[in-house]
């Protein structure tokens, strides 16, 4: 049974598939383009050492975001979490 | 889309070649191995942002030139530098033709993202070269790349690099000097219901706006993934029928609960993903990389605190400890060589007008380029190992209180050196509200030209011999933190009041970490320091002989000593007409002339006191014995007979030169990075207002209390 939640409660270390995302807003046309879509493979690296931002790993890569905008962004749990 | 090949250039024309690719993909190392020292660096018209163009030469020895675009993830602009991207590559500048050909650079290690901006460029319907750097760095983390086959499916020449060894430059430059670089030939399908709306806007870009049918293609495009486009100063604006029917598709579709933009983004990594699928091929997964292990001590809740205050200790010492011996060394060649000037010259006007003019506004000049080297020496071994993101990362939580974000951090931290340094590493903030804000407060935090201020102050209002060294650390840090609460305090104002916005992103790539190059760190260092001296030099200089003939005309009348010359010069004037002014503050004219001079720098007012309260011998600067100038200062009484530098005054003052914009190449450097005299004037306006405000409060709370 698949399991939603946001973004910004995945626990650090955790694999998960990003479902949904809004359509506007800079901050998500943004990371559309920088290959966060719904569908991709999102892991949680570590917070900042204040809790905020967040770092990912996308594609092969880290970006950092904010709590307010990982509020957003729903993801389910991979397999085997 | 049909194979076509590009015309030769002709004759006498050589193609321009535009440099793109995403940030920290090794663009700038690209373009310096690609052009050497043959750069030059300008400004777009009318905007803040660099124009570097450089000239390399093709196999036959023909000049090339290559214009470096500012480094962006997607033609969809978000910040004035991925506009010029945007505009210059679609072809809309005033100022400058559509480039002939694109270079398009890659970071090898992440190519699904680095190619989603390939994607687009390759619709632009020009030719394009795709550079594959950090190839060896792909290869070692398992990456195996079918190279023939990428340039099969894209069919444009693929390169495969490692700028950092300046492999591959050589086949690049062929490359280059082919004649017949073919078109891409570039299949993506445009989701359905998106394309008649694409056929639409192609066809009236081209009717109602002039463009190519290729390019208006991917103008469409673009206009059809963009939000709340940023628009820049000298660029060409849409046609009045083309926005029409944009705003006609987007309404249709708002109804229909089409999500546009991110369909079409959605449908390019596909084509990406597919592509990638067909010419990569991964090794299994090597588990966590170099950067993880580094980032899991350099972010770390504690150790992350302990790495980024340590590295900021080391920088600060260095630029107080290293620049010291430069700075003391030019002061002194200047010294010199107005010593020099003095002795073959016959006394008289002209003479001064050299010596205590012009040498001395050339060395009060030169003197801030220790400084500079050093602050963007650091400033770029930071930038290219990869740690610079990482302390903006760390410190986001903290700025966001006020409305900025991490990217504020180290050009605000920097200004505690010197505001000139921090100022112009603004630079890589992307968003241009928060930009000006962090210009506007920069100059709050205590610079070290208000060191000799301070020093002086506290050591009038605290006899040495008596009071503890506890009493004047603890003064010393209570201006430090006056100064950066202020900052901090007017950044939140301003963002809440004056420059309201959306709050900034922090959607930041985390680079790995890679050793830098130290040739392109040397690079970026000399060329900050060639542009300050270029662009603020020769204004600062302007400024300084005129506040040097404010100080020295009109001419006392027989042989006057300094003091008396000073007195009745225009500064001395000055001093005794804002002396109404300024008395609710405690200050008399005397000090009001120190007030004036020092616009210059901040240091000034110490040398500026010695004249006007006639200290022999004092020889300035900040390693010269204050004791006889401090005796000076207490022996100085208001006509009444009054002490003027009371214990309460001295602290008035320190605070004064907290907030108070009295720096002059401060607001050159500020008018030069805003684009106009607005911005330094109303900075000028706002600091000093308050500097006047909060001593008012201060002086008269204070004597209410009988201090």
């Amino acid at each position: 049974m698949a399991s939603t939640l946001k973004l910004s409660q995945l626990p650090v270390g955790a694999r998960a598939t990003i479902r949904e995302f809004p359509g506007h807003g800079p901050a998500f046309l943004r990371l559309r383009e920088m290959g966060v879509l719904p569908g991709t493979a999102i892991s949680l690296v570590r917070t900042a050492p204040l809790g905020d931002p967040l770092e990912v790993q996308v594609r092969g890569y880290n970006l950092t975001l904010r709590k307010s905008e990982a509020e957003h962004v729903v993801v389910e749990l991979a397999g085997g979490q | 889309m049909t194979e076509s090949v590009q015309k030769p250039a002709g004759p006498g024309r050589s193609p321009v070649y535009a440099l793109v690719g995403n940030p920290n993909c090794g663009k700038s190392t690209l373009f310096n191995a690609l052009t050497g020292l043959k750069q030059k660096v300008g400004n777009y018209p009318g905007v803040t942002v660099e124009k570097k163009t450089g000239t390399t030469y093709s196999q036959h020895g023909r000049p090339i030139t290559v214009l470096d675009l500012p480094g962006t993830y997607s033609l969809a602009a978000r910040s004035p530098d991925e506009a010029i991207v945007r505009d210059v590559l679609f072809g809309r500048r005033a100022d400058m033709a559509q480039p002939d050909r694109i270079i398009c650079i890659v970071d090898t290690t992440n190519l699904e993202r680095n190619l989603y901006l390939v994607h687009q460029v390759l619709d632009l319907g020009r030719p394009v070269i795709l550079v594959l750097n950090m190839m060896d760095l792909a290869t070692n983390a398992g990456l195996d790349l079918r190279v023939a086959r990428l340039e099969h499916e894209l069919g444009i020449p693929v390169i495969p690099c490692e700028a950092v060894n300046s492999k591959g430059v050589l086949e690049l430059r062929l490359a280059m000097s082919r004649a017949d670089l073919p078109l891409p030939r570039h299949r993506w399908d445009i989701p359905a219901p998106i394309a008649p709306a694409v056929a639409e806007l192609q066809a009236s870009l081209v009717e109602n706006d002039g463009k190519q049918p290729l390019i208006a293609r991917a103008e469409a495009l673009l206009l059809l993934t963009d939000q709340n486009p940023v628009r820049v100063a000298g660029s060409m604006p849409l046609s009045e029928r083309t926005s029409a029917i944009l705003a006609g598709w987007k309404k249709r579709w708002e109804g229909e609960g089409i999500d546009w933009s991110g369909t079409l983004v959605k449908s390019r990594y596909d084509a990406i993903t597919r592509l990638c699928a067909e010419v990569v091929q991964h090794a299994a997964s090597t588990g966590p990389g170099a950067s993880d292990r580094i980032d899991s001590v350099v972010v770390h809740p504690l150790w992350g605190w302990l790495v980024l205050g340590a590295i900021m200790t080391v920088l600060f010492l260095s630029i107080f400890t290293l620049a010291e011996y430069p700075m003391n060394w030019i002061d002194a060649q200047v010294a010199t060589l107005g010593a020099w000037v003095k002795g073959v010259m016959p006394p008289g006007d002209l003479r001064d007008l050299i010596t205590d003019g012009a040498v001395a506004g050339v060395g009060g000049v030169v003197v801030f380029l220790p400084q500079i080297l050093i602050l963007f020496f650091f400033l770029g071994l930071l930038e290219s190992t990869g740690y610079m993101a990482r302390a903006a990362f760390i410190m986001d939580r903290l700025m966001s209180r006020v409305g900025l974000n991490g990217k504020s951090f180290i050009p605000l931290l920097s200004s505690y050196a010197c505001a000139i340094p921090g100022i112009m590493a603004t630079r890589t903030i992307e968003d241009t509200k928060d930009r000006l804000v962090t210009i506007l407060v920069a100059p709050l935090m205590s610079c070290s030209a208000r060191l000799p201020v301070y020093l002086l102050m506290i050591a009038a209002l605290l006899p040495g011999d008596r009071v503890s060294v506890g009493a004047k650390v603890g003064l010393m840090v209570l201006m430090y933190a006056l100064g950066t609460f202020g900052a901090f305090g007017f950044a939140w104002l301003f963002k809440k009041f004056l420059l309201k916005g959306e709050p900034p992103l922090m959607i930041m790539e985390l680079p790995p970490y890679r050793l830098p190059r130290m040739k392109d760190v040397l690079f970026h260092m000399i060329e900050r320091a060639g542009l300050f001296l270029r662009r603020a030099g020769t204004i600062i200089l302007g400024i300084s002989i005129v506040l040097w003939f404010l100080t020295a005309y009109p001419r006392h009348p027989g042989s006057a000593t300094p003091q008396e010359q000073i007195a009745h010069s225009f500064a001395g004037t000055a001093g005794r007409v804002l002396e109404p002014v300024i008395k609710p503050l405690g200050f008399d004219w005397r000090i009001g002339i120190g007030l004036v001079t020092s616009f210059a720098a901040r240091e000034v007012f110490v040398s500026s006191m010695a004249v006007v309260f006639s200290v022999d011998h004092f020889e300035g600067g900040k390693h010269a014995d204050i004791t006889p100038l401090r005796t000076a200062l207490k022996t100085a009484i208001w006509p009444d007979g009054r002490p003027l530098f009371t214990p309460l005054v001295c602290l008035t003052l320190m605070i004064y030169y907290v907030f108070a914009m009295q720096c002059m190449s401060t607001v050159v450097v500020v008018k030069r990075e805003t684009n106009s005299w607005r911005w330094p004037l109303f900075q000028t306006a706002y600091m000093t207002g308050t500097a006047w405000l909060v001593c008012f409060v201060v002086f008269q709370a204070g004597r209410a209390l009988g201090f």
